[in-house]
């Protein structure tokens, strides 16, 4: 058995959701519970419709496999199973075993008695990929508006879907989207060396204090934000790039069809500018 | 039923200023001004100061604001001296870098490209200082290097941009204009010329190791938020004598994938990702153009974008025309109503793999609505 030093004291009964004690059990290091039976079901069906998709596909090259969503003539409705109902069955099981995953992090939780914050930031990236794949194709109309599932047919879709606004850096929430992403990157560099340079100081040198952190960033910028405050800065940066990410694309479409740099026009054309002799013209 | 989840300070307890440690060196901190801020008490500390401006730290913000003022002067002088026109405009203003014909000439004219090198010069000095900086900061409390050497990866994607590959492309040109959406233009008619960056496979890796910072600290910070109320932000004491808090976050991610970080290889992995997002990011620019003149055609050759014989029954298509009209054009667009978008077939479907050719004039630099710069 997988089982760490101080394991077996843990590995108590308890905290299911669902099912009671009926799958409250661990397979070698995961557990399992209701929630991971579900997770097997959805993943090793939609494994297998991937699967089926690129034998009945043209190549077997593991980079251009694609699993591509329907024709958009077939609207919101079903298509065939080899004209996108692959793709439609796939959804539905990706969502499936997203929830149900989230759903298991949150027994893991309650049987260990720790916070339930991994399960709520699991949910916005849940959440970002319904948006992609089901609430932006349903407010256009047509399951076409997902993206295909293949590692670099859904980075042409990226490419397609960005040109189509002619220039996507202008998507005001792309801006902020990426600027959490950046932010958080450098964030999560800075919390990094912060820990492992007080704990591997160098030879000679004591393993320092969070004393010694808190100075560090006090003469370095002023302030320090703390130990437990990093880590909420840290989540709530990821989340935020992952949300705005979302906004990104619910309004690329639903609320804005034309390209991105035309939508700052709204700045030019403010009423504030009128004693500039540049706004008349 | 609802439980307390640590995401802000409920309690602020207030001491007296944490004055700063007696250096083990000759590093004493001058006293200088620090102060509580009760809001910034209910996210972190509530401490602000005191900051320590050594001649690094001084030396770099004075580099810094000439830098600034270049740029800023020289955006104010392009709409002729016009305070409001320089704020309308502000996100369109550019300081362009040095046109091809000036090459790597480090005096070209102020108003071809000087202004623009002596900026770049002085930034690079006030990031260099800084990074001086963050290296005596932490030798000066017995503290590793490690900020320093994350950061210095960073300016290696900043040294990249502006200047290594503009010397190995022969031009000053290269390098990516001062400016909010010059900036932005750049990007994009960057990966326009050189067939589309999502082919470069640094871009990718650059790409997979932002996501994965952004991943990695919402699952850390997630989990000691949650493992807080057993003291898991205590993480330098969880690493030197691991206590119950992080024994149950390693167990949480063991039993949930079946494989678990320790509290301190958690930073670790944090450190490499971060780092890695840029280094891999400076290595994928630093080949474009120099080794790599057309990403897609590379990819073709490398078995990894679909050739010709493939291509017609695949849905991607690796660059639509740029200047095609957008899919529906309403014609009075309205932003506040939904209104699907028709996705334009020979956008989307084009069954040819053509390969793209370097778009001319991407680059859009003035204004939208053609707003000349107004003379006073």
């Amino acid at each position: 058995m997988a089982l760490l030093s101080f394991e077996r004291k843990y590995r108590v009964r308890g905290g299911t959701l669902i099912g009671g004690d009926l799958f409250d059990f661990w397979v070698g290091p995961f557990y399992v519970g209701f929630f991971g039976v579900t997770t097997i079901f959805f993943a090793t069906l939609g494994t297998a419709l991937i699967i089926y998709g690129a034998a009945i596909g043209p190549t077997w090259n593991v980079w251009l496999i694609s699993i591509n969503p329907p024709d958009a003539s077939y609207g919101l409705g079903l298509a065939p199973l080899k004209e996108g109902g692959i793709w439609q069955l796939v959804t539905i099981c990706a969502i499936g075993a997203f929830g149900s995953w989230a759903l298991r992090q949150v027994e893991i939780s309650r049987k260990l008695g720790i916070g339930l914050h991994v399960p709520f930031a699991f949910s916005f990236a849940i959440g970002a990929y319904v948006t992609l794949v089901v609430i932006r194709p349903v407010l256009l109309g047509s399951w076409a508006n997902g993206f295909p599932y293949g590692i670099f047919s859904h980075l042409d879709w990226v490419s397609n879907t960005g040109y189509q606004y002619l220039n996507f850096h202008y998507n005001p929430a792309h801006m902020i989207a990426i600027t959490f992403f950046f932010t958080t990157c450098f964030a999560l560099a800075l919390h990094g060396s912060l820990i492992l340079s007080a704990t591997n100081p160098g030879k000679n040198e004591v393993v320092k204090q969070p004393e010694h952190e808190d100075q560090f960033f006090r003469e370095m910028i002023a302030y320090s934000i703390g130990t437990l405050g990093i880590h909420r800065l840290g989540l709530f940066l990821a989340l935020a790039a992952v949300f705005f990410s979302a906004v990104t694309m619910i309004i690329s479409g639903p609320v804005w069809t034309l390209g991105w740099p035309e939508w700052w026009d709204w700045w030019l054309d403010l009423p504030i500018w009128a004693a500039s002799s540049g706004a008349a013209t | 039923m609802s439980t307390y989840q640590n995401i802000f300070t409920q309690v602020q307890v207030r001491g007296p200023f944490e004055e700063g440690l007696a250096l083990p060196r000759d590093y004493k901190s001058p006293p200088s001004g620090a102060f509580f801020s009760r809001l910034l008490g209910k996210l972190g500390n509530a401490q602000v100061g005191p900051l320590h401006l050594g001649i690094s730290g001084v030396a770099s913000l004075m580099c810094g604001f000439v830098a600034i003022e270049i740029i800023g002067l020289n955006m104010w002088a392009s709409v002729g001296w016009d305070p409001i026109e320089f704020v309308r405009q502000l996100p369109w203003l550019a300081l362009e870098p040095p046109p091809p014909e000036q090459g790597l000439n480090i005096m070209p004219p102020l108003a071809e490209g000087g202004w623009w090198l002596m900026a770049g010069f002085f930034l690079t000095a006030a990031i260099i200082l800084w990074w001086v900086r963050t290296y005596n900061r932490a030798k000066a409390l017995g503290l590793g290097t490690h900020v320093a050497w994350a950061f210095a990866s960073a300016i290696w994607l900043y040294l990249v941009l502006g200047f290594i590959r503009p010397i190995m492309m022969g031009s000053w040109s290269e390098a990516v204009p001062f400016g909010i959406f010059p900036h932005l233009d750049w990007t994009n008619s960057f990966s326009l010329t050189y067939g589309n960056l999502f082919y470069n496979p640094f871009h990718a890796l650059s790409i997979a190791f932002l996501y994965g910072s952004a991943l990695l600290f919402a699952m850390h910070g997630a989990t000691v938020l949650a493992i807080s109320r057993y003291g898991g932000e205590r993480e330098i004491e969880q690493i030197t004598d691991r206590g119950t808090a992080f024994e149950r976050g390693a167990l949480f991610w063991r039993w949930t994938m079946g494989f678990n970080a320790t509290a301190e290889s958690i930073h670790r992995w944090a450190w490499w990702f971060a780092v890695l997002c840029t280094l891999t990011g400076g290595i994928g620019i630093l080949l474009t153009g120099t080794a790599v003149n057309n990403w897609y055609d590379w990819a073709v050759a490398h078995h990894f974008a679909p050739g010709l014989e493939t291509s017609a029954t695949y849905v991607g298509t690796p660059l639509p025309l740029p200047d095609l009209p957008p899919p529906v054009a309403p014609a009075v667009p309205d932003p506040g109503v939904l209104q699907p978008v028709v996705p334009d077939p020979a956008a989307i479907l084009a069954p040819d793999g053509a390969v793209p050719a370097p778009i001319e004039g991407a680059t859009p630099t003035a204004p939208p609505n053609g707003s000349a710069p107004s003379q006073p």
